[in-house]
């Protein structure tokens, strides 16, 4: 690790104002994705600003509509929630399936969302369900928010604050894992919202990153079944290719996985 | 260097540290525990895993600064070689180790598993989202997922936190 500094703000505010004055600093949630990089030596911060404390970036609620999560809440503490477990079932369960216990027990929405890794779970639940990132700014739609691998809408020195999460009237979600780090190799989130608009969304698939598989909610929204998606295959030359699986290979588990998504929705 | 203060194993200690120690360096080569392993160093075998305000975390992954204040439990922290916590005394009834490296880290997340399960927090495995869990050996699997076993002394292991666990059951 090169050499860093340590701060640790007490408010919102006074972790905007570090970041605005020091264009090599950098924030701090988890540090489960942050620390190895920087153990690699692939990103070498000036200060670190930990934002994992900061009560604005704390605390789970839920109205009739939606369930809103602070950025900072662990993925830990969003899979044991009995309020997201009641609201949206699916995205309790999907974050009880992020790495292991203890990288539940440390790693943030806000550093998941943040990071946008091709193959983190977050951004599946988030743009299939339409969710609205809150930041210290602005709010930024889903739609508008990923733009490709490792890539999001947030500006230098934003700080995510909370997500908004719609309630759907059901949703599922299914991932082929990678044994070792359980990062999804395809993992697909379908959901029916409250205006019965059907979204699909598939992480860990594409080479661009998360994205919406139209041809599959076309398909839902006239037939809610597995069968409804099973002949529907995304373009294999979208996909990622790697030592875990090829592009091919990928493109065939978007289609198992759809399936098993739309069988695992809780009607 | 920043002044890190830390409950350790229920005692209040103070070093100075580089902000870039991480919480597994400072305890292994400032505080002089080294019950705590470190295999990997990137947060994916969880030979390091101690617990910290009672939550199991993998200490080679988190920095000693951002734990000013905090309290930890290692190893040591559990049990001695005469009064062994009930989980090290599973470990050695049911032969759960080889080499013994990753030991330290399955014991201390074990202990966090059983808590976990105590408080009624579901896992992937779980049939439901609601009501106590029960500590299947699929559970166990699952729940202890974050930490490798490179001998392998997988059955053993299992063995040993069932047997702890129902224990625990039985006493509470
Ligand atoms: C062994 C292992 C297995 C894993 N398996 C999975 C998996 O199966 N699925 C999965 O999805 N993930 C997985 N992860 C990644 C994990 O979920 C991380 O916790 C997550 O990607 C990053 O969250 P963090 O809070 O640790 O962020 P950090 O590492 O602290 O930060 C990541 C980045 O986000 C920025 N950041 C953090 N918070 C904010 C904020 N509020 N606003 C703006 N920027 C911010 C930081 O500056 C940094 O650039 C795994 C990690 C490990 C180590
Ligand atoms: S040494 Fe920390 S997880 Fe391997
Ligand atoms: S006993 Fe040797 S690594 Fe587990």
């Amino acid at each position: 690790m090169y050499e860093t500094s340590y701060k640790r703000p007490a408010s919102l505010a006074e972790a905007a104002a570090i970041i605005a004055a020091d264009d090599e600093a950098k924030f701090l949630a988890g540090g489960q994705t942050l620390l190895p990089t920087m153990k690699q030596r692939l990103a070498a911060p000036s200060q670190l600003v930990d934002i994992a404390r900061l009560a604005e970036l704390k605390g789970i609620s839920v109205s009739s509509e939606a369930v809103t999560i602070g950025a900072a809440m662990t993925h830990y503490s969003i899979a044991s929630s009995p309020e997201v477990q009641g609201a949206i079932p699916t995205l309790a369960k999907l974050a009880s399936g992020i790495g292991d216990p203890q990288v539940r027990h440390r790693g943030t929405l806000g550093g998941s969302l943040a990071n946008n890794d091709p193959s983190a779970d977050y951004p599946a639940a988030v743009l299939a369900l339409g969710a609205t990132l809150v930041t210290d700014r602005r709010e930024i739609a889903a739609d508008d928010y990923f733009q490709g691998m490792f890539t999001t809408a947030l500006e230098e020195g934003e700080i995510l604050v909370r997500v908004v999460f719609p309630i759907p009237r059901k949703a599922g979600y299914s991932k082929f894992l990678n044994p070792a780090s359980r990062y999804a190799m395809a993992g697909v989130f379908v959901a029916t919202l409250a205006d019965g608009a059907v979204r699909v969304a598939v992480t860990g698939a594409g080479q661009g990153g998360v994205f919406r598989a139209t041809a599959m909610e076309e398909a839902l929204g006239d037939n809610w079944s597995a069968d409804a998606v099973a002949g529907i295959k995304v373009d294999p030359s979208d996909m990622l290719s790697d030592i875990h699986g090829d592009a091919a290979y990928r493109a065939n588990l978007v289609s198992v996985m759809a399936k098993r998504a739309v069988v695992a929705a809780a009607g | 260097m920043h002044d890190v203060t830390l409950t350790i194993n229920g005692e209040r200690r103070t070093v100075a540290l580089d902000a870039r120690t991480t919480l597994l360096d400072a305890l292994r080569d400032h505080l002089g525990l080294t019950g705590t392993k470190k295999g990997c160093d990137h947060g994916q075998c969880g030979a390091c895993t101690i617990l910290v305000d009672g939550r199991r975390i993998n200490a080679c992954l988190t920095l000693a600064v951002m734990h000013d204040g905090d309290t930890v439990t290692t190893v040591e922290g559990l049990g001695t070689p005469d009064d062994l916590h009930p989980m090290q005394a599973a470990f050695v009834a049911h032969d759960g180790f080889q080499c013994g490296y990753c030991t330290p880290g399955q014991i201390m997340s074990a202990v966090g598993m059983v808590g976990e399960v105590a408080k009624g927090w579901p896992s992937h495995a779980s049939a439901s989202l609601n009501g106590k869990p029960e500590l299947t050996e699929a559970e166990i699997a699952e729940r202890m997922s974050g930490n490798l076993c490179r001998c392998s002394a997988y059955p053993n292991i299992v063995a040993a936190i069932s047997a702890a666990a129902k224990d625990t059951e039985a006493s509470s």
